[in-house]
C-alpha cells in the first residue's frame, strides 16, 4: 500500500536500479565469460592448424599421398598408411554399424523392460568408458592370437577397433530412438502395423540423423586412434597395397607417431602433412555426418 | 486367423433367430437399440498393481457414435484402448474379461492384435501425423496390411471422407502432414484410419488440442461417418457428448471402485432424466 502512495507521489523509474542493475551487470558479464571459453579453445586450435600446415603445408602433394615410405624424406610418402587407414575403417563401419543399430533397436523397441534389459544397459554404458588400450589387448588376445588368431593383420585391427566403438554407436543409437516421439509408434501401431514395420517406416528414419551423428563421431575416433593399433601389431614400413584383409598393415597414425619419435628433423614436415591428411579425413566424415543429418532434418 | 466375415454372419443369423423383446436393464449394462459393434463383458484392468478397470461391461451399437464421459482419472481412456488391443503395449499390464468384436474375444488366445488394430481403427488425443507427406500418411495403414488395389483412389476417397480433400489437393503429394494446422491433421488422422477399411473407429478426445471452429469440423466429420462406421468416443467436454453422441456412458472412480461404469443410456435420456444421482451430479457440474 505504502509504496503504490510514495510511486503516486514522485514518477517511477525504470533505470536498473540497485538489485536489477547488479543482476544485469553479472548476466552481462557471463556473456563475455562464456564466449571466451569458446575462443580459448578455438585459438588453440587455429594455432594447432596454423603450425601443422607452415610446417608440413609445402609437402602436400599428389605424390606424398601415392608415394611409399623412402629412405629420404623428401620422396616419402603415406600411400600404405593411407590405404591401410581407409581399408580399417571400412571394415569397422561394415562390422559395427549395423550390429550397434541392431542392439540399439532391440533393446529400445523390442526387449522386456526388465533387470536383463537393465544389466545390458549399465554393461554397454561401461564398455564406452573403458580406455583404448585396453581393447588392444583384448584384441592382441582373442583376434591377433588366441581363438581366431588372424596375426597382425587388417582383419584383427578392424576387429578390434569394431569392438572399441561398438559401445559408442549402442549408446548414441538407443538415445536417438529414443527421441522419436511415442504418439508416433502408437499412431504406426494403431494402424494394424507390426513392431517391425513400425521400426522401418517410422522409429528408425526419425533416429537415423542421430544415429548417423554418433556413429560417425565414433568412427572418427577409430580412424585416429593409434595405441590400439600399435599392440594389434601396425608394422612399420610397409611398401606395397593391401591385398586382402590377411594382410599386414599400417595406418596414419601409427605412420605419424614414427616419424615424430625418430629422431632428427628430418621427418617431421611429413608428420605434420600427414597430420593434415589425417585432419582432413576426419573433418570430411564430421561433414558428412552433417549433410545427412539436415537432409533428414528437413523431410 | 479368425474369419471375422463369417463369424459376423453367424452372429447376425441368431440375432434375428432371437428377436426377444429386450428385457429391462439391470444396473447400469444397457443395451443399444442397434446390433452390437463391440460388446464388452465384465472388463476389468490392471497396471501393474494398481486397478484401473472394474467389471465394466456395456455393448456399442452398430453405426452409432458412442461417448465415454466422466471426470479424469475414471478409467474411460484405459477402456478405450482396450477396446483395439493398445493397453497391450504398456509393460506389466493384465485384462480380465472380455471384448467380444464380431462374436469373437479380441483377448482370446488365438487373436493377434495386429488383426484387431487393423480394423479398429484409432484416433489419438494429440493429432500424431506421420512426418511424411499427406499421402504418405494416408497410404501407410492400406501398405502395411497389404492393399493390392488402385493406392492414388483410396487415398483420395479417405481424404474426401475426412472432408480434407479440398484443403490439400493441389499439394497432397509433396506436403508434410506437419505442415498442416492442427484441425487438419487431426482429420488427415482420421483419414489415415479410415484407409484400412474399419468398420469401428475410436477416438481419444480428439478435439481436446483443437480451437472451437476445428472442433466443429471434426464433430460434424463424426456426423457423417457414423452413417457407414461405429464410432467410440471419450470427450472431457459434456456438451460435445451431448452433441455428437447416440449413446452415453458415464464413468468413475470412488474411493472404493476405480473404472467403474455408473450408467449407460441414450444420450438424451441421460442427459436430461440420468438415473443415477452421480451421473445428475457429475453432469450438472457440481464435481468432477
Amino acid at each position: 500500500m505504502t509504496s503504490l502512495q510514495t510511486s503516486a507521489e514522485k514518477p517511477i523509474s525504470l533505470k536498473a536500479e540497485g538489485g536489477v542493475a547488479r543482476r544485469q551487470a553479472f548476466s552481462r558479464m557471463s556473456t563475455y565469460i562464456l564466449a571466451a571459453a569458446t575462443m580459448l579453445g578455438l585459438l588453440v586450435l587455429a594455432f594447432l592448424a596454423y603450425d601443422i600446415i607452415k610446417l608440413g603445408g609445402g609437402r602436400l602433394s599428389l605424390d606424398f599421398l601415392t608415394s611409399y615410405l623412402q629412405r629420404r624424406a623428401d620422396d616419402s610418402g603415406i600411400r600404405a598408411p593411407l590405404l591401410g587407414t581407409i581399408w580399417i575403417v571400412g571394415f569397422v563401419v561394415v562390422m559395427s554399424v549395423p550390429v550397434g543399430v541392431a542392439t540399439a533397436i532391440w533393446m529400445e523397441e523390442f526387449a522386456p523392460k526388465n533387470r536383463l534389459l537393465w544389466l545390458v544397459r549399465v554393461n554397454i554404458g561401461n564398455l564406452a568408458g573403458v580406455p583404448g588400450i585396453v581393447y588392444g589387448i583384448l584384441g592382441l588376445a582373442i583376434f591377433v592370437r588366441g581363438p581366431f588368431g588372424f596375426g597382425q593383420t587388417i582383419i584383427a585391427a578392424s576387429l578390434t577397433l569394431s569392438l572399441m566403438i561398438l559401445p559408442m554407436i549402442v549408446i548414441a543409437s538407443s538415445e536417438a530412438l529414443r527421441q522419436v516421439p511415442p504418439s508416433i509408434r502408437d499412431g504406426s501401431l494403431a494402424l494394424g502395423a507390426t513392431r517391425w514395420q513400425t521400426v522401418w517406416n517410422h522409429t528408425l528414419p526419425g533416429a537415423i540423423p542421430g544415429i548417423m551423428t554418433g556413429t560417425i563421431l565414433a568412427v572418427s575416433r577409430a580412424a585416429g586412434e593409434a595405441a590400439v593399433l600399435i599392440l594389434v601389431g601396425a608394422a612399420g614400413i610397409i611398401l606395397r597395397d593391401p591385398s586382402g584383409i590377411n594382410d599386414r598393415f599400417t595406418i596414419l597414425p601409427v605412420q605419424i607417431y614414427s616419424w615424430t619419435v625418430r629422431p632428427g628433423d628430418q621427418f617431421k614436415p611429413e608428420a605434420a602433412a600427414a597430420i593434415i591428411v589425417l585432419m582432413v579425413i576426419v573433418l570430411t566424415l564430421n561433414a558428412i555426418a552433417i549433410v545427412i543429418r539436415n537432409k533428414f532434418r528437413r523431410d | 486367423m479368425v474369419n471375422v466375415q463369417q463369424a459376423l454372419e453367424q452372429k447376425r443369423m441368431t440375432e434375428v433367430r432371437q428377436e426377444t423383446p429386450r428385457q429391462p436393464t439391470q444396473g447400469a449394462v444397457a443395451e443399444p437399440a442397434s446390433p452390437t459393434a463391440v460388446g464388452i463383458d465384465d472388463l476389468s484392468l490392471w497396471y501393474g498393481h494398481k486397478r484401473a478397470l472394474t467389471n465394466v461391461s456395456l455393448s456399442f451399437g452398430e453405426r452409432k457414435v458412442s461417448a465415454l464421459i466422466g471426470p479424469s482419472g475414471c478409467g474411460k481412456s484405459t477402456l478405450l484402448r482396450s477396446i483395439n488391443r493398445m493397453n497391450d503395449l504398456i509393460a506389466g499390464v493384465r485384462i480380465e474379461g472380455r471384448v467380444n468384436y464380431h462374436g469373437i474375444n479380441i483377448y482370446d488366445r488365438s487373436v493377434d492384435p495386429v488383426e484387431v488394430r487393423r480394423r479398429i481403427g484409432m484416433v489419438f488425443q494429440k493429432p500424431n501425423p506421420f512426418p511424411k507427406t499427406i499421402y504418405e500418411n494416408v497410404a501407410f495403414g492400406a501398405k502395411v496390411n497389404g492393399f493390392k488395389g488402385n493406392m492414388d483412389e483410396l487415398v483420395e476417397s479417405c481424404l474426401r471422407r475426412a472432408a480434407l480433400w479440398d484443403e490439400v489437393k493441389d499439394e497432397y503429394k509433396k506436403k508434410s502432414g506437419l505442415a498442416l494446422s492442427g484441425g487438419q491433421q487431426q482429420r488427415l488422422c482420421i483419414a489415415r484410419a479410415l484407409a484400412n477399411q474399419p468398420d469401428v473407429i475410436l477416438m481419444d478426445e480428439p478435439c481436446s488440442a483443437l480451437d472451437p471452429i476445428a472442433t466443429l469440423k471434426i464433430e460434424d466429420l463424426m456426423r457423417e461417418l457414423v452413417k457407414d462406421y461405429t464410432i467410440i468416443i471419450v470427450t472431457h467436454n459434456m456438451q460435445q457428448a451431448a452433441r455428437v453422441s447416440d449413446y452415453t456412458a458415464f464413468m468413475l472412480t470412488d474411493e472404493h471402485i476405480t473404472g467403474q461404469l455408473i450408467e449407460y443410456g441414450p444420450t438424451e435420456e441421460l442427459f436430461t432424466t440420468p438415473k443415477d444421482k452421480r451421473t445428475e451430479d457429475y453432469i450438472s457440474g457440481r464435481f468432477g
